[in-house]
């Protein structure tokens, strides 16, 4: 079983490779959407100061709902998807290694490009560590819950739309907590408990999750 | 289906089938042993896919239920699914992978250790020397297929192979070969069951055949 999950995170990570654009345009999108708001609202260093997670939290949002389509909609169109569900393995980690490679390609980045680009907020540099560290433990839970509407919506037209709709509900919990921890931090309080309540509802999602996904792609392959 | 030996078996007790609102077959039962072979004929559109699914558990009868060795498919799961190979009409080959390292990933998925020696060899039986490093963007259909089919060789101890149209695409060598893959598995003791508009000149010892008829009822 091991070597079945490890085979399915190293296949997509290769596809992932082969086909770079995808990685770059979900990259791009984010770094650019951030960047758009200092443009727009001005150099005012106290107000950029004040609404920087929440822009870099809400970017990281629609950038994670911009990459979920391509989760499953291949294997799916391919008939790879059949064959994961006629798998060796169970299903439900299956999934979970899916996911994982997911966000490797699609989440990780962002966490890893944000202390960046939460310099042109006029951030507090001894904060970054703490917007980083939220966007660390927000991000899988993104795409863990964002797999559940993905599976659900597969095969369906128009199943973009209908996605966001499902799915950006479903991440307020998320974005509450991610950019609260890292207010808290710059405000003085310590964001710690916004931090350990994230780190719970990744303990949540990553555990139940893949499990929901696996229903639901048994659904939407029927 | 009063016969429940020691070979692994599949019985297919009652099943009806329908997709929407149209009923595709009723009261279906069959078994399927080890060392046989069963062809599933029909017009298009009779439900020959649809029942291929369901022996295989990618979709729920209407009513009715699947057993593996009097054990009902729904409670074995995975236990099943190992004893399985299904190839279906998608050949879920990826394009932007080589043709060896796509088998290799199917081969994985179902539970199958392969080398990458044996990998190679199993495409150079099915004549595909000379593509296993290529991306599979850049063979044709019927290639695509021969790499899909590529599995059953690497497949042999797997009891139950269930093909969907195994031939369409395949040029007349490579129709051989398949068929010849398929004999082998039945003589071995391995049970097969498979879909096809062509006549496939398959030796084996029982060959059954299903007919599902031309075509559901208005």
């Amino acid at each position: 079983m091991i070597a079945a999950l490890r085979c399915v995170i190293v296949r997509d990570l290769l596809l992932a490779v082969r086909r770079s654009s995808d990685v770059l345009t979900v990259l791009l999108f984010f770094v650019i959407v951030v960047s758009l708001f200092p443009l727009g609202i001005g150099p005012d260093p106290e107000l950029l100061r004040t609404i920087a997670p929440g822009v870099i939290w809400v970017a990281a949002l629609l950038a994670s709902m911009l990459a979920l389509q391509r989760i499953f909609a291949s294997d799916h169109a391919d008939g790879t998807l059949e064959q994961m569900l006629l798998g060796a393995s169970p299903l439900g980690m299956t999934v979970a290694a899916k996911v994982f490679a997911h966000w490797l390609v699609s989440g990780l980045p962002l966490v890893l490009i944000s202390p960046v680009l939460a310099l042109q907020f006029n951030f507090p540099q001894e904060m970054l560590g703490v917007l980083t560290l939220s966007l660390a433990l927000g991000t899988p839970v993104l795409s863990l819950i964002g797999a559940i509407g993905a599976a659900l919506t597969l095969g369906l037209r128009g199943g973009g739309a209908l996605l966001s709709l499902l799915v950006l509900p479903l991440y307020v919990p998320v974005l509450i907590m991610g950019a609260g921890s890292a207010e808290a931090a710059a405000a003085g309080i310590g964001g710690q408990a916004q931090l350990l309540l994230l780190g719970a509802l990744l303990v949540f999602a990553g555990a139940f999750a893949p499990w929901a996904v696996a229903v639901a792609l048994r659904i939407s392959t029927e | 289906m009063e016969k429940t030996s020691g070979t692994p078996s599949l019985e297919a007790v009652d099943l009806h089938c329908a997709r929407g609102e149209r009923k595709l077959f009723g009261a279906l039962s069959f078994a399927l042993h080890g060392g046989e072979l069963l062809r599933i004929a029909g017009a298009n559109g009779s439900g020959k896919t649809s029942l291929l699914r369901i022996s295989c558990g990618l979709i729920e009868p209407t009513e009715g239920s699947v057993r593996w060795c009097g054990e009902d498919i729904r409670r074995l799961q995975e236990e099943f699914r190992r004893q399985l190979v299904y190839i279906g009409h998608a050949d879920a080959i990826k394009d932007d992978l080589t043709s060896a390292e796509n088998l290799q990933v199917a081969c994985t998925l179902a539970g199958v250790h392969a080398r990458p020696a044996q990998v190679g060899e199993a495409l150079r039986q099915l004549g595909l020397a000379g593509c296993e490093h290529l991306p599979a963007r850049v063979l044709s259909r019927g290639q695509r297929r021969r790499v899909a089919l590529t599995r059953l060789v690497l497949s042999e101890h797997v009891p139950l192979w269930l093909l969907d149209e195994p031939f369409t695409a395949l040029d007349a060598a490579a129709t051989d070969c398949v068929q010849g893959l398929v004999a082998a598995h039945v003589s071995r003791g391995g049970a097969v069951m498979y879909t096809t508009h062509h006549e496939a000149k398959i030796a084996a010892g029982v060959a059954r055949r299903i007919d599902l008829g031309s075509g559901p009822a208005p």
